[in-house]
């Protein structure tokens, strides 16, 4: 029998506010020593009480509007409660029946065929947006003892440090077929979300967390089967990666004739398997009821009206002006807005430089293949837009080479160097002077005349060579077109 | 006999130098020494502290500088309102030890005034109670008769009052926890409007209920007591953004055309014939003196107490959920397997046994399938409750009932049975489910204990229960103090 998977997605974002959810705390904790960011509210001591952070709503309804959400008029805070111990007050503020946002959806393009067999050109699938809701993040929970978890630990820390910094969940409906889809899905909300500005959505340091409820049903029917929640894909290769598995393992019970059984997995990166988590016995009862330290809130439509209003351009309207203004394809416009940093890295250089083709080639070529050799993201280059505009504008003055200006791109990326000072450390000025490329051709084609006689016979392959030694000689400065033109008058 | 006094008599001797505030202080100290073995009013005494702030509060007077109408006055503080660096325990095993890192907003707004503290009362285990016998260190005796209960769970406070271990107090009420005990020991307690008073450092028993309030030893000093601690606090989300008013502006002899309500469903059932009588005594004085007084009903308000006790405890439940061993507070001293068990063992050990039945029924009314029928519910008689009260208050100005059904109990005579316990509230309970400010002032004795008279007005107009309860004070001029004798 054929399966379809059914996925949906539940995605926590930290906001990068001033201030913690409930308190004056500042939200920016991570690295931070344990323990340095905390105070009696976000620490749960008897008799304090919580203060909302009205900036933390205000980016809650940006993202539920950039995700084409209804804002509440109406919206309050619920408690969940439920024992933890890096949980302050073992219950968390969030949000129950009503979240500051509802419904939306979001156009994803994916590349290839659609599972039902669309356009192999690539085709769009609409992600919907169950709701947008805030609440408090917890503590971290350190571990100490072999097994790394609390299960068998000898004993284990709690940093507060994180407890109450703004978190903001969202559920998307059950809409996503494939792994790639999902991938797809989460970079581009990713990217929305970097736009907005709202929260640093970094993966790795958690700012940007993703969970996974998976099933699988006999294609063409509509009833879901038994889902798992699958967590900790904290990148998008393990997201793609964790579903793939999931939807395989899934696949081949019910092809067993077995069942699912309804739980949570945890995918181990390392192992490249979801397992079982410690089995629930239960499903949890989190007693949800209204916060009583809190009001609720009327958010009122001239307010969301001025924030829609207020909103920063958002990646698919970027795409468009990439196009029409920069004249750039819709693939190097695609690429260029997949990711704010980068298209504010593009943005940065093409003030500077008008021919925002080369700066695109650059971007895609070189500093894409050094930033993924290291691992690193954009805004984190050595390489600044300042560094490549220099860099190109050499190339464009004819003092370097193609050739050369790769040699000295691994070098400013190496060392955060500009252009300029390596150039003049290595003594790697272009040699442009006719008279001198002469003079080095008459030397190498004295040294080398069985290769001329080899040449004349018609065996191209010896001009290759004579330029390589060309270049040998000159460390490879001497201007390639005139090396080429020069070595040519002088053999014909 | 300096003890004796009111804080308005008092604060007149500190600024005419008849006596000094540390003169005032050791004498309070020695009333403590002197009375404290019976009472057993304080859970902590902070003589030092006191001292300290005395001297300074003396210094001022030196200098002449001004004096704030509560400056020097020995005050005692209920144990569930945190106190820096002073024990705050909430008469509970599971925060014996528990030295907060904060004050309370009320507290500090005293300490502001330059109030000297004398130290924390005792009460029923996280205020859950009415006779502060479920306070898990001792319980605490009536000074009219040392064989009774104070009432609870602000027991120790009015206690204290009632014996001239302090001049004035602060409690707290949730369901009558301030004005309930004020009634049973013949002193004033006041429940002021939600809101009006932050609670932001007061240990949460029912956040939606929980109000702070003075219990004093008449009516002026509460006016003065009022005006230190209320106001709008940006800690404490649901404190109201109010006008600043002077209480002491409502202390005028004058009741002229004041309608008067009598809700019909305080004064059947259940209400001591005793009681009743002394009410019924004080409404006809209430005529006397030209207000109007009328029989009325509020027709839900007999499911006042049914809603309450599944409100109150649901949101127990909820609030005392942090107290886990895991970060302050009691833990247990058992071995343990894993982390179910830490709390679990701690838990059990750390409350009292009515705190573990609040919480077990709070946790049940909230449970999944079972929320509409019972939180759900009362939340819907509570709306219904203040509609009630809306409709009364278009009608009259104040509403006046007994506040405990009965006088004071034996210790002992009713911890065997809990609903026979959570009646003493049921007078109470309704101005707490509203919202609104209610006072409980003196109203004489039968049998040699005083009965309590409650007077509810609308939402913020602690003013005109003020004045009705100042007026009736001095018509009625209740000046009888506490033999303490009995035990």
């Amino acid at each position: 029998m054929n399966y379809e998977a059914v996925i949906g997605l539940e995605i926590h974002v930290e906001l990068n506010t001033e201030s913690k959810m409930f308190c004056g705390c500042s939200a920016r904790v991570f690295g931070e020593k344990p323990n340095t960011h905390t105070c009696p509210v976000c620490l749960g001591m008897p008799g304090s009480l919580p203060v909302v952070n009205e900036k933390a709503i205000e980016c809650t309804a940006k993202i539920g509007l950039a995700l084409n959400s209804k804002i509440a008029s109406f919206t309050k805070f619920d408690r969940k409660n439920y024992f933890y111990p890096d949980m302050p007050k073992d219950y968390q503020i969030s949000q129950y029946d009503l979240p500051i946002c509802e419904g939306g959806c979001v156009d994803v393009e994916i590349a290839g065929l659609a599972p039902e067999g669309s356009d192999p050109r690539g085709y769009v699938r609409r992600v919907g947006i169950t709701r947008v809701h805030l609440e408090e993040d917890t503590g971290k929970l350190i571990h100490i003892g072999e097994s790394g978890r609390i299960g068998g630990a000898e004993y284990s820390l709690v940093d507060f440090n994180r407890a109450g910094v703004p978190l903001v969940e969202i559920v998307t409906e059950p809409d996503i077929r494939t792994p790639d889809e999902a991938k797809a899905f989460v970079q581009k909300l990713k990217n929305i979300i970097e736009h907005l500005g709202v929260s640093d959505c970094d993966m790795e340091k958690g700012f940007f967390r993703c969970d996974a409820n998976v099933s699988l049903r006999p294609l063409g029917t509509e009833e879901l089967g038994t889902k798992s929640e699958v967590k900790n894909m904290n990148s998008f290769r393990a997201i793609q990666r964790a579903l793939a598995y999931e939807i395989e393992r899934q696949g081949e019970l019910l092809g067993a004739g077995e069942r699912v059984i309804q739980e949570t997995r945890h995918w181990d990166a390392a192992k490249n398997v979801t397992m079982s988590l410690r089995s629930k016995e239960e499903a949890h009862d989190y007693r949800y009821f209204p916060e009583p330290d809190l009001v609720p809130m009327e958010l009122s439509r001239n307010w969301v009206e001025e924030l829609k209003a207020s909103l920063p351009e958002l990646p698919n309207a970027r795409k468009k002006r990439f196009i029409e203004d920069y004249g750039l394809t819709l693939y190097d416009a695609e690429f260029l807005t997949s990711s704010k940093t980068v298209g504010d890295y593009f943005e940065e250089c093409a003030k500077d430089y008008p021919d925002v083709k080369k700066i695109s080639n650059w971007i895609m070529g070189e500093l894409t293949m050094h930033l993924n050799a290291v691992n690193l993201k954009i805004d984190e280059s050595a390489v600044t837009p300042r560094h490549l505009v220099q860099l190109i504008k050499l190339i464009d003055e004819g003092a370097i080479s193609g050739k050369m200006a790769k040699d000295i791109f691994k070098e400013m990326f190496e060392t955060g160097k500009l252009p300029g000072i390596i150039i003049e450390e290595k003594g790697l000025v272009q040699i442009s002077n006719e008279k001198e490329i002469d003079k080095i051709v008459d030397m190498v084609l004295e040294e080398n005349q069985k290769a001329i006689e080899e040449y004349r016979s018609g065996k191209d392959r010896a001009f290759g060579f004579l330029i390589g030694q060309i270049m040998r000689l000159t460390k490879g400065r001497a201007n390639p077109q005139l090396v080429n033109d020069v070595l040519r008058k002088k053999l014909s | 006999m300096l003890h004796k006094l009111t804080a308005h008599e008092l604060h007149e001797k500190l600024i005419s130098k008849e006596t000094s505030a540390v003169e005032l202080c050791k004498d309070v100290f020695e009333r403590i020494k002197a009375v404290e073995s019976k009472v057993k009013a304080y859970i902590s005494l902070t003589e030092e502290k006191a001292l300290f702030t005395a001297n300074k509060v003396d210094e001022k007077v030196k200098s002449s500088e001004n004096l704030s109408p509560l400056a020097g006055i020995p005050t005692a503080i209920k144990d569930n309102m945190c106190t820096k660096g002073v024990k705050t325990t909430c008469a509970s095993k599971i925060l014996k030890n528990f030295v907060p890192v904060y004050s309370s907003t009320a507290v500090e707004k005293l300490f502001n005034e330059n109030i000297v503290m004398t130290g924390k009362t005792n009460m029923d285990e996280f205020a859950m109670g009415s006779s502060t016998e479920n306070s898990s260190f001792w319980p605490t005796s009536n000074p009219w008769d040392l064989r009774t209960v104070p009432g609870g769970s602000s027991g120790g406070s009015a206690a204290a009052v009632a014996a001239d271990e302090a001049i004035f107090a602060l409690g707290s009420d949730t369901g009558g926890s301030i004005r309930q005990p004020a009634s049973l020991c013949g002193v004033v307690g006041m429940k002021p409007t939600y809101g009006l008073v932050s609670r932001y450092g007061l240990v949460a028993f029912a956040s939606s209920l929980d109000q702070i309030g003075p219990i004093t030893k008449d009516v002026t000093d509460c006016a003065l007591v009022l005006n230190a601690i209320c106001g709008k606090d940006p800690m404490d989300s649901t404190s109201l953004n109010t006008k600043t008013l002077d209480y002491t502006e409502a202390l005028v002899n004058d009741v002229k055309g004041l309608k008067v309500g009598v809700p019909k469903e305080f004064m059947g059932e259940g209400i001591d014939l005793k009681v009743k009588k002394m009410v019924e005594d004080a409404l006809m004085l209430f005529e006397k003196m030209g207000a109007i007084v009328e029989e009325t009903s509020l027709s839900h308000v007999d499911y006042a107490l049914s809603a309450y006790y599944l409100i109150a405890p649901a949101e127990a439940s909820s609030n005392l959920a942090r107290f886990d061993g895991v970060r302050y507070g009691y833990r247990t001293r058992q071995k343990v397997e894993d982390m179910i068990e830490m709390y679990s063992k701690t838990r059990a050990e750390g409350f009292g046994s009515e705190v573990k039945r609040r919480i077990m029924l709070g946790a049940y009314a909230l449970s999944a399938g079972y929320y509409e029928a019972y939180y759900g519910q009362a939340q819907k008689v509570r709306t219904l409750i203040i509609e009630d009260f809306n409709k009364a208050f278009e009608k009259y100005d104040v509403l006046v009932s007994p506040t405990s059904p009965t006088v004071a109990f034996k210790i002992g005579e009713k911890v065997e049975d809990p609903l026979k316990m959570y009646m003493s509230d049921v007078c109470t309970i309704p101005a707490n489910l509203a919202g609104i400010p209610a006072i409980s002032i003196p109203c004489g004795l039968t049998d040699g204990l005083p009965v309590g008279l409650q007077i509810m007005g609308k939402a913020l107009d602690e003013i005109t229960i003020l004045r009705a309860a100042y007026a009736f004070e001095q018509e009625f001029w209740f000046k009888e103090k506490p033999a303490l004798f009995g035990r």
